[in-house]
């Protein structure tokens, strides 16, 4: 059980929670990951770890509301209790790198960022977040991200804020010579499409990426397997020996479809949680 | 005096087309009447060999003894003593290769049923509201065991009936290990493990979930700050192994883990009231012919596959299941495909498993395990049409614990070094059994493990404090 000390909504469907888990916040590293389960019957699902400080034993974690799980835990209060909170599981993010290092996150990744940039911005590297998003109101955790790297660039699909474009043709101008300049080592964390868009504006330009994926996973031990990707021909699993891997040594296409396996279910669960919620919104 | 019959008492069991169907128990356990019936059958031997047989050495005979007697709560006292989880074992146990092949009745006659008495008698036990199990716990010495799957327990159950305060650290939101994530509720009924574990309780066994050792507390914490004596390490064998080939990484293949895990622990049958499903298809392949294949292809025809198919590249001679599961498993309409050995996995424009391509196998000379080697046949290869692939093809120790914890030797399959004859591992006061250092075994086993684990733990204990 881990208590919810806080919760702020960041977007219409992105919650910060600050939990209770002492033993994880002291464990914890930059890009490990918890897995939840809200409720019996529950399901597992894992949530990167945004933040943690040791001292006050305390885990900040972002979660997007677009499952049955997400949304059960969105119902959640301040003082409700997560059911199950274990971790932190993963491997904790190594850059080998030292110089300018650019992490970029796109919509709720990118507050997987904060313990990474302020990590690295402590052990001496020039340090750049790009975050973006669709439009500004949609754009988390501004002031935040911009009190642990050297340079925060925003960048918006509509131009509602920062950059208008997104984050990879902010990158391009970045690699040309633009702002903070050439990223000597780049870190992605968000939505498949953009880490995709991302490994592919950096590829063959001698900048080491890496990207987070977040597979369907249900023990988070490596018990399963059911987490397995592709990565420079050979099958990781990624609860083990991820989430972070070699960006251009990724099998995109296939860590795409395996995502999709359960479409149909998951809609099935979430038609269903709905049905639920109105039910109880009728007594 | 013992009287000569030459059958076994019958198991009832529930009938083949009903059960596979739902995920009642299918074995329904003796009544007093068929207990005692059968208990008549033990010679009473004056050296009991069958002891010999049974990894946790229970006092076979005269647990049997008071069966005859009809002194069940004796029987039960008598069974506790030695064996921490006797509702477990006697369900799950293959004791057609261990106590009952022993049995001085079977060189002529069936073996006496040790297995299914005792289940009766733990099952009597269960029944019963007025046997109270309380916790002594005198000795100063705190104790962590790692893992909570049968080596673990058992351990736990041991020392705490030796007087250690004991503590079991379990990385799953559920204890119970293999008990509750692998072996389905047909087999081993989630009810009779909650019930087992409950007795550990009682002694003071204290459990907590959600901690994984290597990853929320490493080892040296452990030892260290929060004062733990020995520790055990129970974390058995969850690391499935894939045959490397092509397609198994399309969707709707599965380790039998990850099949078991989604059913069992997170019940994907009784989804969407629980919200991990599970993508079973029309026909279902399991690659493997052990229990766990059995388990796996029993439990998909359970899930809603009208065809379960075991494709194991050996004879049904070679085949690691026990007896009971492959009957089980014939009379549910499970179909064999023995001596055909899978070579790539087919799947559609959109990645979802569409077939298995084959080659059959004929034997040829013996391998290193004493088995007939399977050799393919040139030119025999076929594609057999199926929905989802699950292979159970075995599981190697998890090195997550490895991993984080310095002065641990491990072998080149990842399982943990014990000195011989021992469980103690290359670091001191850490102790070890079950599948983490013998690979993917049985229950019974790594509750021996276990069991020995905990004598010389109190051994090496008592020694120090001295």
């Amino acid at each position: 059980m881990a208590k919810i000390l806080e919760k702020r909504r960041l977007t219409p469907i992105t919650q910060l929670y600050k939990v209770d888990a002492p033993l994880v916040a002291k464990a914890a590293r930059p890009g490990q990951f918890v897995i939840v389960r809200v409720r019996e019957g529950g399901e597992r699902i894992p949530l990167t770890i945004a933040d943690y400080d040791r001292e006050a034993g305390v885990l900040t974690i972002v979660v997007q509301e677009v499952g049955t799980t997400t949304r059960y835990l969105g119902q959640l209060e301040v003082g409700d209790e997560i059911l199950d909170l274990v971790g932190p599981l993963g491997m904790p993010l190594e850059i080998p790198v030292e110089g300018h290092i650019v992490g970029i996150g796109g919509g709720f990744g990118s507050a997987a960022l904060l313990c990474l940039m302020r990590e690295l911005r402590a052990r001496g590297d020039r340090t750049t977040i790009i975050n973006g998003a669709r439009e500004k109101d949609l754009l988390i955790l501004n002031e935040e991200l911009a009190e642990v790297c050297d340079n925060l660039e925003l960048c918006t699909d509509d131009g509602s804020a920062g950059f208008h474009g997104l984050v990879t043709e902010r990158l391009q101008q970045l690699i040309d010579g633009d702002g903070p300049g050439r990223p000597d080592f780049v870190v992605a964390i968000g939505p498949m499409p953009m880490m995709r868009a991302v490994t592919e504006t950096t590829r063959g330009k001698e900048i080491p990426t890496l990207v987070s994926l977040d597979p369907l996973m249900i023990d988070g031990t490596g018990m399963c397997g059911g987490c397995r990707v592709t990565v420079n021909n050979e099958v990781k699993f990624a609860c083990v020996d991820g989430p972070f891997f070699d960006a251009h040594q990724v099998d995109f296409e296939e860590a795409v479809r395996r995502n999709k396996m359960y479409v149909r279910q998951e809609q099935e669960s979430k038609d269903r949680s709905d049905c639920m919620k109105l039910a109880v919104g009728q007594d | 005096m013992p009287v000569k019959r030459v059958q076994k008492t019958p198991m009832p069991e529930r009938d083949a087309v009903l059960r596979s169907h739902d995920f009642g128990e299918v074995n329904e356990g003796y009544g007093i009447a068929h207990a005692q019936f059968e208990a008549e059958r033990c010679l009473r031997c004056q050296d009991p060999i069958c002891i010999d047989g049974c990894p946790v050495r229970v006092p076979i005979p005269e647990f049997i003894h008071e069966v005859a007697k009809g002194d069940m709560r004796r029987a039960a006292e008598v069974l506790r003593s030695s064996n921490p989880l006797p509702a477990v074992c006697g369900r799950v146990c293959p004791q057609e290769v261990q106590c009952e092949e022993q049995c001085s009745v079977g060189i002529r006659f069936k073996p006496v049923a040790i297995g299914y008495l005792e289940r009766f008698v733990a099952d009597w036990e269960m029944e019963q509201s007025d046997i109270d199990i309380t916790a002594n716990l005198h000795r100063d010495e705190k104790v962590a065991v790692i893992g909570s799957g049968p080596a673990g327990l058992v351990c736990a159950g041991e020392l705490a009936r030796l007087g250690y305060p004991v503590t079991i650290f379990e990385a799953l939101h559920a204890p119970g290990g293999v008990l509750r994530y692998g072996i389905p509720e047909f087999r081993l009924p989630k009810d009779v493990l909650d019930w087992e574990i409950e007795q550990l309780k009682k002694l003071g066994v204290e459990i907590r979930c959600n901690i994984i050792i290597g990853k929320t507390i490493t080892m040296d914490q452990l030892m260290g700050e929060m004062g733990f004596k020995a520790v055990f390490i129970g974390t058995g064998a969850g690391l499935p192994s894939f045959m490397g080939i092509p397609g198994e990484n399309l969707n709707g293949v599965y380790s039998a883990n990850e099949f078991l895990t989604r059913v069992n622990l997170m019940r994907a049958n009784d989804f969407p009231n629980a919200d991990t499903p599970v993508m079973v298809g029309k026909r279902v392949a399991v690659i493997g012919a052990g229990n766990t294949a059995m388990d796996t292809v029993r439990t998909a025809l359970r899930v809603g596959a009208e065809h379960g198919l075991i494709v194991y590249r050996r004879s049904v001679e070679e085949m690691t299941a026990r007896v009971e599961e492959h009957q089980h498993a014939i009379e549910e309409g499970v179909e064999f495909h023995w001596l055909t050995n899978p070579v790539e996995i087919l799947g559609d424009e959109e990645g979802w498993v569409t077939g298995l391509r084959c080659i059959r196998m004929e034997l040829g000379e013996p391998d290193e395990s004493g088995r007939a080697r399977p050799v393919p046949i040139e030119g025999s290869e076929f594609v057999m049409p199926v929905d989802n692939v699950v292979l159970s093809i075995g599981n190697k120790p998890n090195p997550l614990l490895l991993q984080t914890t310095k002065g641990l030797e491990a072998n080149k399959w990842g399982c943990l070094v014990v000195h011989d004859g021992t469980s103690e591992t290359s670091r001191e006061r850490v102790f070890a059994g079950g599948d983490a250092v013998t690979g993917a075994a049985t229950v019974i086993l790594a509750a021996g493990a276990g069991k020995n684990a905990a004598a010389e733990i109190h051994q090496d204990l008592c020694a120090n404090a001295s």
